[in-house]
């Protein structure tokens, strides 16, 4: 069953056509990756998924429901969670901090409840509290709870921010290029949090990647753009020996 | 109890506790809105006279309790907070700043030209119902529950759009109806800060919250440092004393005032306080620790 369907998605920044009628579409627990040379529209769709960007035209149907006019906030409590290509955490917030915050979307008490102190609210954050504990074992940074995020590594930092988009209870989570700035072993560590992170908790997985081993071992689905439009689609064996796609990393054969 | 201290304490130091207490007040509203929320406002004053006005016309012309002159005109002030915010807000930074200057001024010449507030001449008379008692158990209060605001879902949220707008959207946090509400509740606590000052001055005119009234808000909570409820105390503390202290200097007093506040901002660009905590200081303590049983091994 499909969860997230993008019919006709078209984005124009003025006379630039970034994203051509792009379809595509993505099963509930899939891993699905996008991929394609810099400036070919990835981020943008991703900026439209979760409500940055009003496409110009086409919809974004999550779970039966159109997204295209909501606000950001509103998407990501449809159960949508992201993290950033340039990594955007709360600098001079804690690691536990950012990921409580992480949890905004999923709880409600408000004003007077937490200036009061009620019960309910304080048995909210007790519940946000263990959550974001649990999350941040779960990636690693169990023992760096207090730090600054601003202070951790830059892969300690991608790691944050897939643990603050998991505190929301996505059903979806995008990735946008989770690997970008790490090395080898990192890589391997990240790719088993991403397979666990699927499997434990039942979620739909959309990332974005430059790393072409990663992509191929891990997605189970791939889509191709090229300058705005969408060129390849299928299972990793296909997409690799797709002669479009080949061309547009390659270069055309003389 | 009232009695009691000002048997003990010298009139002058009493008044400067008194308005050590309520600057902690009006600076912790600011606090809320710049320094936790990041939303530049520079218009601190203008929320802190309506809240003067209002609780001073509400004591003297309509006879009102004074808990309740005070109530009022904190809650009048937030209103306009609330009005205010929601059209200001979708601007940031420097365009904020402009807007909310705007706003001061105008509720300024409002008041110069206002028949029930004295216009230009002010109003005098208003019963001088402020106690120290009074203000500093407000100032306890208000530093209780700023505590616990900031540490709370809402608290945090605050800070998260100070770091990040987009990524705190990204969390689901609805960043328009948070900034408007950081910024009403600081309007809240300018208002009451206002009506404790009409009530202990006794006499209140418009130019008593012009510009420079809210610039010396705002250097409380950046010199403490932004976003921290001890920073913004002690920059309440040291912001009111300092001009009391550089009276030997007599007229070179503005400049001496100016030259240190660049000064302290030269070495703690993040205000006193911003920084500071007490986790970093333990690790600090450890770190010096395995440091000396290094040196003797």
């Amino acid at each position: 069953m499909a969860i997230l369907q993008l019919e006709e998605i078209t984005m124009e920044f003025g006379g630039l056509r970034a994203l051509d009628v792009v379809d595509i579409e993505v099963k509930e627990q899939q891993i699905f990756g996008i991929i394609g040379p810099n400036g070919a529209g990835k981020t943008t769709l991703f900026n439209i998924i979760t409500g940055i960007y009003l496409p110009t035209g086409g919809k974004v149907i999550f779970k039966d429901r159109l997204l295209n006019k909501m606000h950001a906030w509103d998407v990501a409590r449809q159960g949508i969670g992201r993290t950033f290509q340039n990594i955007r955490l709360f600098n001079k917030l804690s690691v536990l901090d950012n990921v409580r915050v992480g949890s905004h979307g999923v709880s409600r008490s408000g004003f007077f409840g937490s200036i009061l102190g009620l019960p309910g609210s304080r048995r909210e954050e007790k519940t946000i509290m263990e959550k974001a504990e649990q999350l941040l074992d779960l990636v690693g940074l169990g023992d760096k709870k207090l730090e600054y995020a601003e202070n951790l590594a830059y892969g300690e930092q991608r790691r944050l921010e897939i643990a603050r988009a998991m505190a929301l209870n996505p059903s979806l989570l995008l990735l946008d290029e989770p690997a970008a700035g790490m090395n080898s072993t990192e890589k391997m560590g990240l790719m088993d949090l991403i397979w666990r992170i699927r499997n434990e908790m039942q979620l739909t997985i959309i990332l974005v990647e430059h790393d072409m081993n990663l992509v191929m071992n891990i997605c189970e689905q791939i889509a191709v753009l090229d300058y705005g439009r969408k060129i390849a689609d299928g299972p990793p064996e296909v997409v690799k020996n797709d002669e479009r796609v080949i061309q547009s990393y390659l270069g055309a054969e003389a | 109890m009232d009695a009691l201290i000002s048997q003990y304490i010298d009139p002058y130091y009493l008044r400067i506790l008194m308005l050590i207490g309520i600057n902690i007040i009006l600076a912790l509203g600011l606090n809320l809105i710049t320094g936790v929320t990041g939303q530049l406002s520079m218009g601190h004053a203008g929320f802190m006279s309506i809240g003067a006005y209002t609780s001073a016309i509400f004591s003297m012309q309509m006879g009102s309790p004074f808990f309740l002159s005070l109530l009022a005109g904190a809650m009048v002030a937030a209103f306009f907070g609330f009005l205010i915010g929601i059209p200001t807000l979708r601007l940031e930074g420097d365009y904020l700043a402009m807007v909310t200057i705007g706003f001061a001024e105008i509720i300024r010449v409002f008041f110069l030209n206002f028949e029930p507030g004295g216009k230009a001449v002010g109003l005098s008379g208003i019963p001088q119902n402020t106690t120290f008692v009074l203000v500093w158990t407000l100032v306890i209060i208000v530093i209780i529950l700023n505590a616990k605001l900031l540490n709370s879902r809402i608290g945090r949220a605050f800070y998260a759009i100070r770091e990040n707008e987009i990524a705190a959207e990204a969390s689901g946090i609805n960043s328009t109806r948070l900034k408007v509400l950081a910024f009403t509740a600081g309007s809240f606590l300018a208002g009451l800060g206002g009506g404790l000052y009409a009530h202990y001055m006794y006499f209140i005119r418009p130019q008593d919250f012009a510009f420079m009234k809210s610039i010396e808000l705002l250097n409380m909570v950046v010199l403490g440092g932004m976003g921290s409820i001890p920073g913004t105390v002690l920059g309440s503390v040291i912001l009111t004393l300092l001009p009391e202290m550089l009276r030997v200097v007599a007229e070179y007093r503005l400049m001496f005032y100016g030259a240190l506040l660049v000064i302290l901002m030269i070495f703690r660009p993040n205000g006193l306080l911003g920084d500071v905590r007490v986790y970093d200081l333990k690790k600090k303590l450890q770190g010096k620790k395995v440091g000396l049983w290094q040196s003797s091994n």
